[in-house]
């Protein structure tokens, strides 16, 4: 055990260089998800027929792929048709692209989960949907919104490690190469884990507060 | 100012609108009245064109309500709609919901949104719930509220979906009397309703809609008290001797 934490202590300033690639990977891919994912469900939602069948078509068809795949077709692939990307850049598209599918489907959920009433509220009064979107579906979508998002960042957020095998040097390819070089699996692998943890749970807690805090908010 | 003619509506291989003739004139209230599922409801939500019709035309002041057409938003600007589920925006104050319409579809001034809002809360008896949010408001109180919405966006007449009938019984009568004091400053009405003696004494004139359509028509008193039709006269019976 004392050999744990001596090595830990050589071990873990490497991890950390890691660790905020991982931060950096998951907060880009992250806003954009959310935001391309909102474009997502507000295209499906339209009422406009064929938008939101496309999105419908391209988003069950992203989903339909695995995010392994997904990141070698981006890495591997789009140079071949003049989209140079680095393997940075090339990550977080490939988590963007795929976890704006999950997080449009998470949102129109939501959107659809607003009661019709509040819709035809909205019309009565003359209303046009983008501002109907804005001041009565959305804040209320948002709502009954956050466990399911929060679900999904913490999922973004592990799955940032599947980066590494397109050679981003976050958390866990600094882990996997720092354990072939030192053949110290169990401590590498420990630390690699309890690091992921000490993102995901105060990650947890914080949405924790703000799903609590909204609900007491009318 | 509203006219229907021959309007036709189904869901599916479902029709329940099936040729509505009916005008609603200036300062006229008219009170539509019907069995349970007779298309009430639809025919509202019809006029407000919350529904598309397959047949017939409805115009608001010789205006076609067409779901598809750009005029629509500014029709329904000019018809409100009070609900029977009130349909109050719940992450909104009393008073927000009440600015909403004027504020963001009319595009008035705050301050000037804000005042009138005030007002129409205070003339429906909510002066002191103007920061009260939806659920923390009385049955009666949300839909005083929806109300004051309806008022606060200076319509040419309001439609009202059985706007009691998701009220407790002690609750019925503080809505009957805003609408009451409405009808004596000649807010044009249509009002849905099973309050067969509120209908008596507000209403100039009342429809009686089953089977899809206007069974029978004419002026409150005479046809409340003497039916002509014998669909009229089952239902009336139904509905004021219950048991
Ligand atoms: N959105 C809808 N889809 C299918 N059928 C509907 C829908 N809305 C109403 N209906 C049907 O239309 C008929 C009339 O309904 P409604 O207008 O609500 O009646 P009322 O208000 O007179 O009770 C009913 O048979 C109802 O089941
Ligand atoms: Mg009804």
């Amino acid at each position: 055990m004392t050999g744990f934490f001596a090595n830990a202590g050589i071990y873990l300033p490497i991890l950390l260089k890691g660790v905020w690639l991982t931060i950096a990977v998951t907060f880009l891919a992250l806003t954009l998800a959310t935001l391309l994912g909102l474009v997502w469900a507000l295209f499906r939602t339209s009422g406009i027929a064929w938008l939101a069948m496309a999105t419908r078509v391209f988003v069950e068809f992203v989903r339909g792929i695995p995010i392994l795949v997904v990141l070698f077709y981006i890495y591997f692939v789009m140079p071949e048709v003049g989209l140079d990307l680095t393997a940075f850049q090339a990550g977080v598209a490939g988590l963007a692209l795929t976890y704006s599918c999950y997080i449009g489907e998470t949102f129109r959920a939501g959107i659809e989960a607003v009661d019709r009433g509040q819709v035809e509220a909205a019309k009565s009064i003359g209303m046009k949907q983008p501002l109907m979107m804005r001041r009565v579906v959305l804040p209320q979508a948002f709502k009954i919104v956050v466990p399911p998002y929060s679900n999904n960042m913490v999922m973004l957020l592990k799955d940032s490690s599947q980066v590494s095998v397109i050679s981003v040097a976050e958390l866990t390819m600094q882990g996997k190469m720092l354990a072939s070089s030192t053949f110290d699996n169990m401590t590498v692998f420990t630390l690699v884990a309890l690091l992921y943890l000490c993102l995901t749970l105060p990650l947890n807690f914080v949405m924790r507060r703000v799903e609590i805090a909204m609900g007491k908010a009318q | 100012m509203i006219k229907l003619e021959d309007v036709h509506k189904s869901f599916a291989q479902h029709e329940v609108l099936k040729g509505v003739d009916a005008e609603i004139n200036k300062g006229e209230v008219v009170c539509l009245i019907g069995p349970s599922g007779s298309g009430k409801s639809t025919l509202l939500r019809c006029i407000n064109g919350l529904e598309a019709y397959q047949r017939g035309r409805i115009s608001v002041d010789g205006e076609t309500v067409d779901v598809g057409a750009p005029t629509i938003h500014d029709i329904r600007t000019r018809v409100s709609m009070v609900f029977q589920r009130f349909n109050l925006f719940p992450h909104r104050t009393a008073l927000e919901n009440v600015m909403e319409g004027p504020r963001y579809v009319l595009k008035e001034d705050a301050q000037a949104a804000r005042q009138r809002a005030t007002q129409l809360l205070t003339r429906v008896g909510l002066a002191d719930k103007l920061q009260s949010y939806p659920s923390s408001l009385s049955g009666g109180q949300q839909q005083r509220v929806a109300i004051a919405r309806a008022l606060a966006m200076q319509p040419e007449a309001i439609l009202f979906d059985e706007p009691t009938s998701a009220l407790d019984p002690e609750m019925v009568g503080e809505v009957l009397q805003v609408m009451r004091a409405l009808a004596e400053e000649h807010m044009t009405m249509l009002v849905v309703t099973h309050e067969i003696l509120f209908a008596r004494e507000v209403a100039d004139r009342v429809l009686f809609l089953d089977g899809g359509r206007i069974v029978e028509e004419g002026p409150a008193g005479e046809l409340l008290r003497h039916p002509k039709h014998e669909r009229t006269q089952d239902f009336l019976r139904r509905v004021t001797h219950p048991v």
